[in-house]
């Protein structure tokens, strides 16, 4: 099954990044008729009809988001753009950026008319300056057809579009802490309330959203959300576009219909076409590195039985017993040879690494899992450092700002759910897990 | 917790040149009037691609240009990864290593990358041409191993192709990939 593309319809058609070809493919027209025949409101209505939810990660319904939005007369307000992208595995907003960086810049007008903003902000992660760098060309021809600045289709709306770099911070991709960074600070996630929505960017109504989010809106508001929502299943309506990694015959960016079987996604020819090398599947982390870690025989059926879908509900079908969660669509995907342990490891050192340091729980529970976790890798671990991590994991989750401290904890208290015996062996046979990763089911493999 | 701990060093005066100046002009431009502090970041960028690092007088300049106090580019400038607070090699290669990249070979990419240069990590060649340094995730973890350089990637790499790559930055022929 071939799905429909909604975003990355265009993506084939030779010179797609520059504004002519853009426009010749239909780009600008659900502005014009927006601006022309739509009142905000309107814009509104249809992005909430659409079911669309927000494609970073926390799937909060992006119409409903809107609605929160305050609006007090004589105060400006903001549409940021989050495209901080830095959940490992995620890749999907750099590619959708760098290839039609048009969809973003149209809809980010599109998105700011429907909110009454008159600036918008794109915030993109200082890694990513090259795509910058695109999109300020982008911004500027959109600008030279009067797409952009005053008076825009004759409608009276006037809009700004600026984008500005971040310097290296997974954290920025938080909300909060990405206001505070658009302001020249460090990324301290604020304290909530005051929401963004009443008090954001210099203190001023402020909705924050997704690079595909945003993107989204144009198709929504092109076919009406009606139509989008006829996609999908159930409360995963729409497309989405999943970035697949890790030991894949064929990784990359997709886009696919919600509801799509995960078994298909990652096996099938339109998609992913299996492992890479021939091997057997040991694990999939399907949602970016902060969602549970699922063991191979709950990633394309759940704990039930029944067929895995690549929708949100299905995802966290068993909860976080044998479940997980669509996330930001960052999917992950382990062979037969992968140690476990070495890669909670991995992610562990990469939130420690990532913390803001704001909130104890968070600044010292991550650097202590991260030695725990070193020393059980390392085969210098003892059984009783499996219960202490599960300990850890407790006192940080839910005991912090932001959803960081969550998010450190999520991963290793899966990891040890599913792949305990595997953490056992490490403890049981320190000179072996030096040398050998922990294979798929209790079959030590030579690294 | 790893943002920048160490002191930070004391280094000549810089001198901003005109053209710099106005870069950092237009960068402050894009913001509304009194909250031209939003240009920070972007103003760190621009100073790292012309001196290669961030000294101490570089930041005092840029808080004499936002009309703010050195401190607070100070605690940004060691909050964010990217920049340099001490002087690097002229390419700087920053290597992903985070669990997707892991997957598929970056821990004996880093590795390989180390013994070719003859370098630790962080250290940098004696002739001053590369430093080693690893990163958290980059943002291509369907393309890698891979590392970043001078706001350029290099994806999908083996130790035959990093030999190669070595080469072509010796050579010269790579141009930075932004600013």
């Amino acid at each position: 099954m071939k799905s429909r593309k909604l975003l990355l319809e265009h993506l084939d058609v030779p010179g797609i990044q520059g504004i002519e070809t853009y426009v010749k493919q239909g780009g600008y027209t659900t502005l014009e008729k927006a601006l022309k025949k739509m009142s905000p409101d309107e814009v509104v209505e249809e992005v909430k009809k659409s079911g669309l939810r927000g494609r970073g990660g926390a799937g909060f319904p992006t119409g409903l988001k809107w609605s929160f939005l305050a609006k007090p007369e004589g105060i400006p307000r903001y549409l940021v753009c989050n495209a901080d992208e830095s959940e490992p595995g995620t890749f999907k907003d750099r590619y959708l950026m760098e290839k039609i960086p048009h969809l973003l810049v149209e809809g980010m007008i599109l998105s700011s008319y429907a909110l009454g903003a008159n600036t918008s902000y794109i915030y993109i992660r200082g890694e990513f300056m090259y795509v910058l760098e695109i999109l300020q060309k982008a911004i500027q021809e959109a600008y030279a057809k009067g797409y952009l600045g005053k008076n825009i289709f004759g409608s009276g709306f006037d809009h700004d579009l600026v984008v500005t770099p971040g310097g290296g911070a997974y954290i920025c991709g938080e909300e909060t802490a990405l206001l505070e960074s658009l302001e020249g600070k460090r990324g301290n996630p604020r304290i909530k309330p005051p929401f963004p929505a009443v008090k954001g960017l210099w203190a001023s109504p402020t909705v924050v959203n997704n690079v595909e989010s945003i993107a989204a809106v144009v198709p929504i508001i092109r076919d009406g959300g009606d139509a989008y929502a006829s996609i999908g299943i159930g409360k995963s309506t729409g497309t989405k576009l999943i970035s697949a990694c890790g030991n894949l015959a064929r990784p990359g960016v997709y886009e696919i219909e919600l509801g799509l079987s995960v078994e298909e996604f990652i096996y099938g020819d339109d998609y992913c076409r299996g492992i890479a090398n021939g091997k057997k599947l040991k694990a999939c982390v399907p949602g970016g590195s902060s969602v549970p870690i699922l063991p191979h025989f709950l990633v394309t059926k759940t704990a039930a039985g029944e067929n895995r879908l690549m929708t949100y509900e299905s995802l966290a079908d068993g909860g976080f017993q044998s479940g997980s969660m669509l996330g930001s669509g960052g999917f992950i995907v382990f062979d037969e040879d992968q140690c476990i342990v070495r890669n909670t490891w991995n992610f562990t050192r990469f939130y420690a690494h990532e913390s803001c340091g704001q909130c104890s729980p968070c600044r010292e529970g991550t650097g202590w899992m991260e030695k725990v976790l070193h020393r059980l890798e390392t085969g210098k671990g003892q059984m009783h450092d499996i219960d202490l991590l599960a300990d850890i994991n407790k006192k940080i989750e839910g005991n912090t700002i932001c959803p960081l401290g969550d998010a450190a904890a999520w991963p290793v208290a899966a990891a040890i759910r599913h792949f305990r015996e595997e953490f056992e062996w490490h403890v049981t046979h320190p000179e072996e897990a030096q040398k050998r990763n922990y294979g798929l089911i209790q079959q030590p493999v030579v690294a | 917790m790893s943002h920048s701990t160490k002191p930070m060093l004391s280094a000549e005066p810089v001198e901003f040149s005109g053209e710099l100046l106005a870069k950092m002009e237009e960068a402050k431009n894009l913001f509304p009037n009194g909250k031209e502090k939003s240009a920070l970041l972007k103003m760190l960028h621009l100073a790292q691609a012309e001196f290669g690092w961030v000294s101490v007088p570089t930041m005092d300049k840029i808080a004499d240009l936002l009309s703010i106090q050195p401190v607070e580019v100070y605690e940004v400038a060691t909050f964010y990864t990217m920049f340099h607070l001490e002087p690097v090699g002229k390419y700087v290669f920053e290597v992903c290593r985070t669990g997707p990249c892991m997957l598929v070979g970056s821990d004996q990419l880093i590795e390989h990358i180390g013994k070719k240069l003859n370098i630790g990590m962080g250290e940098t060649t004696s002739d001053g041409l590369f430093t080693l340094k690893t990163a958290e995730c980059l943002g291509g973890c369907g393309y890698g191993p891979l590392l970043q350089c001078r706001h350029r990637f290099h994806e999908h790499l083996t130790p035959e192709k990093v030999d190669e790559l070595i080469e072509q930055y010796k050579r010269g022929e790579i141009e930075p990939g932004a600013l």
